[in-house]
């Protein structure tokens, strides 16, 4: 790979005694929106610290454009930071703050002005060079937070949570701002947060991590739709996660029923995760009082044998309206089933439920032992 | 009908600021104003004019102000260090500043005196190790001295809290934008810390201008601050004019200070408390 | 190294901090009557403090008042501190700018001030055949002024902090103004009423100048006895007493800290 910008090789780091990051590798290429993504706790912020320069690695090296930077000092380095709380300089003007870093380098004033302007130009903060941090929004300081260190032109940003602690309106407004910063700039950005809707929405890649281990690594859409185990599948979006046994390829067992699915490989009558998400899950309501036989009941059956020739029959146990959607919990087989439908389906209502083989996503069992990077918490 | 409420609760303690605060400040601008009889004059603020007072304003202005100087350089790189201390820094500081307190105060000024006298616990120490004696009992310095040791901890503690409220992350954002440790501290660490040291230097500079027990105590009766010449006014001359006249001058200073603070604290000065 | 100078710099702040109060302590045990020399360890001025009619007098003043002052001073700074957190903030400001000014000023000014405020009373009611007497009562009002400003300030941020909805919330659930304020209110603000009462009662019992101005001929504090005693030598039984009252305050914190649930420290 030629264009690896970054490399950080088996770093380790631990905190009195408590390791965080344990021989952790990641490459990062140019121009890429790299989001690690993880709950508190799981290392992401400690490797944004080291990128940055604020940890020393224990062991392992940080590789920046084909140079050894494990050692040099945070003062030293092409990237720069937007803090989680922005940490703007409260004695400043809002110009100062963003001319803090170009004058440490000696610019000149004209230098300085024009980038300032270019700066807050860029952020849609035009017109604010007089003001001071404390009278700002919080996404306005965020967004000096982001001005300040790009007039640097660093060839990496490093964000940690630079969105937490905005209200839900902002911090949608701000993850298109975020995209589109990326996209003019043209430089790299590397971004923490424990928001899997921000790290779907901006993101190039993204790295889930728990317990100072990569879980996967892939693009949104993989992440989403193949997540590799069933940590990341509960961690990214809702999900139903099952044991099942793979009966042989494209068949799996879950709760007793055998399903049709795609998924090959998995070798014959071996336990697996399985992740059915709540919008593939599809319904067919049985009318009251309609037992087998029934022509009613049989029609129903019919149109769910359709999608998959295996089914399992349940009630509706709660529903909330959710907008788009309806939320339904649906009791069948003794499992509680998320189901989300744009159709409403009454509480106590019976139902058929299946699913399209192509949505029935299967995994292997972690093995504890000899796959380290599957370990996660009890589910 | 809240409202109504807050108001009688606000009655006591109202009363009691009228009262004993802001009256009895009017008394000494009447007093300070007038003479025995009731008349108005100008001439107990002359009376400050004579050499021997004006030498005592002189003397406590620059004591206040090297005492207020040198502990502003003391307490600097103490709260510095007590910052930099991860080991709960908090209860250690309040312990160690605060314990002193509770010997009394005059006591401990008093201790100065035995530690300082020519057969003084410095000075046998001082001959044991074949240094130079000190002799500065009964001279200004010792007056610094004293006023350094009592006001030290109203210098330390809002530097400590200033420094203490300072993000690391602001910290870390100076480094991040190239700055080196140098250019972190002078540029970002210090600024912020200009109100708590503005705080401290008045809570420094006012006591030491207005101290006569310290120059009592140290200075031997032989070096008068202006706070040891009104104090006689007062309980010795007994002549409560002149006194309020001299109490005047010395508020003029006192309010000075006062509103450098007002103009650079913002916080209202609540972080005065612990 | 930097380490090192750092540690070293502690030290002489700590000798700098301490050495008065060792010398104090060690003068306590000092058998000589005078501090010129050493007379080798004794315990008799501690038994000797408890037979001087005058030490005890105004170890009692210097203790009552301080107690008193520093229960009215928070009572009236807790009255204080309410209302003020009510009042609009121009308001507030000016008030709390008058309240502060025992606190800013110098302790000379005030000590004067309420010296001649003293007096002009006392010559105003003796045209109604009163008089004010200076000792206890003058004493003790000078204290609860200076204090005043410091237990506001420490009942008034916890004030802030509160949760107006949560007073609201006990009201809605039937509570009287009264028990809302003693159930909800009340449990939040008390570690900043109970520092507040620290610092006054701290506060008063070292206090030497306000009390050396309106105390008057006859009535004595410690602190205004040690400064008569100055100038004819300080009765070493003094050195014993204060030693006494240090090492029992002392005490008092390290239970007070290591009892539990006590993490909450001014």
């Amino acid at each position: 790979m030629s264009n690896r910008l970054i490399d950080m090789q088996h770093i380790t780091k631990s905190f009195d005694g408590q390791t965080v990051l344990d021989d952790f590798n990641l490459y990062i290429r140019e121009n890429e929106f790299l989001t690690l993504l993880g709950p508190s706790g799981c290392g992401k912020t400690t490797i944004l610290r080291i990128l940055g320069g604020f940890e020393k690695p224990d062991k392992g090296r940080v590789i920046f454009d084909g140079k050894d930077i494990t050692d040099l000092a945070a003062n030293k380095r092409q990237l720069n930071t937007v803090f989680q709380k922005y940490a703007l300089f409260s004695h400043m003007t809002i110009a100062e703050n963003i001319a803090f870093g170009l004058k440490i380098r000696k610019k000149s004033e004209e230098y300085i002005q024009d980038k300032i302007r270019y700066a807050l130009k860029l952020v849609n903060l035009e017109g604010f060079e007089k003001r001071m941090p404390d009278s700002l929004s919080g996404g306005q300081q965020q967004r000096i937070a982001i001005a300040r260190a790009i007039v640097n032109e660093p060839k990496v940003l490093l964000l940690d949570e630079p969105l937490g602690a905005l209200d839900l309106k902002m911090r949608q407004d701000m993850q298109y701002e975020l995209i589109r910063l990326k996209n003019e700039l043209g430089i790299t950005f590397i971004y923490v947060t424990h928001d899997q809707e921000e790290a779907l929405t901006m993101s190039d890649t993204i790295v889930v991590m728990n317990q100072g281990y990569i879980q996967q690594i892939g693009t949104p859409e993989d992440i989403y739709n193949e997540p590799q185990n069933a940590f990341v599948a509960d961690f990214i979006g809702d999900s139903n996660i099952l044991g099942g046994i793979m009966i042989q390829d494209k068949l799996v067992e879950i709760l007793g029923m055998r399903f049709d699915c795609v998924d090959s490989g998995f070798g014959s009558n071996n336990p697996v995760d399985v992740v059915i998400r709540p919008e593939d899950v599809k319904l067919f309501s049985i009318p009251d009082n309609e037992g087998p036989g029934s022509a009613e009941y049989e029609d129903a059956a019919a149109r769910a044998a359709k999608l998959n020739p295996g089914r399992l029959e349940g009630v509706v146990t709660h529903l909330i309206f959710k907008g788009v959607h309806y939320e339904m919990t649906v009791e069948a087989a003794g499992f509680e089933w998320l189901v989300h439908s744009t159709r409403m389906f009454p509480v106590g209502g019976r139902v058929f439920m299946t699913m399209d083989p192509f949505n029935i996503q299967i995994m292997n069992k972690p093995e504890s032992d000899d796959e380290k990077a599957l370990e996660f918490e009890t589910i | 009908m809240k409202k109504q409420k807050h108001v009688l609760l606000s009655g006591p303690y109202l009363f009691w600021t009228a009262a004993f605060i802001i009256i009895p400040l009017l008394m000494i601008v009447y007093y300070g104003l007038t003479d025995t009889s009731g008349a108005f004059t100008l001439s107990n603020i002359a009376q400050m004019g004579t050499p021997e007072r004006l030498k005592a304003l002189w003397l406590s202005l620059l004591l206040s102000l090297i005492a207020t100087g040198i502990c502003l350089v003391m307490a600097y790189p103490l709260a510095l260090i007590l910052t930099g201390t991860k080991v709960n820094a908090t209860g250690f500081i309040v312990t160690i500043f605060i314990i002193p307190m509770w010997m009394n105060s005059l006591l401990r000024i008093l201790a100065w005196q035995t530690l300082l006298e020519r057969n003084g616990v410095i000075n046998v120490a001082l001959r044991f190790l074949h240094l130079p004696e000190l002799r500065i009992i009964n001279t200004p310095y010792a007056i610094a001295l004293g006023m350094i040791y009592d006001f030290l901890p109203f210098m330390l503690l809002p530097i400590y809290n200033a420094l203490e409220k300072i993000d690391q992350n602001v910290i870390n954002a100076a480094y991040d934008l190239g700055a080196n440790r140098f250019q972190t501290f002078w540029k970002v660490i210090f600024p912020l810390t200009v109100p708590g040291m503005i705080s401290g230097i008045t809570m420094v500079f006012v006591p030491a201008l207005t101290t006569f027990v310290i120059s009592d105590f140290l200075g031997g009766s032989k070096v008068l601050l202006i706070g040891n010449v009104i104090e006689r006014q007062f309980t010795q001359v007994g002549d409560w004019n002149v006194g309020s006249g001299m109490s005047l001058v010395l508020m003029v200073f006192i309010l000075i200070s006062m509103a450098v603070m007002q103009h650079y604290d913002k916080s209202g000065g609540e972080q005065v408390v612990l | 190294m930097k380490k090192f100078l750092s540690r070293l710099y502690l030290a002489f702040i700590f000798i700098l901090l301490y050495a008065p109060i060792a010398v104090l302590i060690i003068f306590s045990f000092n058998n000589s009557k005078t501090r010129a020399k050493w007379g080798g360890w004794t315990l008799k001025w501690y038994f000797a403090m408890f037979r001087d009619q005058a030490i005890m007098s105004a170890l009692r003043n210097t203790l009552t008042i301080a107690v008193l002052s520093a229960l009215i001073s928070t009572l009236l700074g807790l009255t204080a501190a309410i209302s003020l957190n009510a009042m609009k903030k121009n308001r507030r400001t000016v008030v709390l700018s008058a309240l502060n000014i025992p606190m800013l000023n110098a302790e000379i000014v005030t000590g004067i001030s309420l010296m001649l405020l003293f007096i002009a009373a006392g010559q105003l009611l003796s045209h109604m055949g009163l008089g004010v007497e200076f000792g206890f009562w003058t004493v003790l009002i000078g204290h609860i002024t200076f204090n005043l400003p410091y237990t506001v300030l420490s009942i008034l941020p916890k004030l802030r902090q509160i949760n107006i909805s949560t007073y609201e919330a006990a009201l809605d659930l039937g509570a009287s103004r009264f028990l809302a304020f003693r159930k909800v209110i009340l449990p939040d603000i008390m570690p900043g009423v109970l520092s507040g009462f620290l610092l006054a009662f701290t506060l008063s019992l070292d206090d030497f100048v306000i009390t050396h101005f309106v105390k008057g001929p006859g009535f004595d504090t410690l602190s205004t006895k040690i400064y008569t005693e100055v100038r004819k030598g300080i009765k070493p039984e003094m050195y014993a007493l204060s030693t006494l009252i240090f090492a029992s305050v002392l005490l008092l914190l390290l239970i007070l800290n290591h009892l539990p649930g006590s993490e909450k420290k001014a």
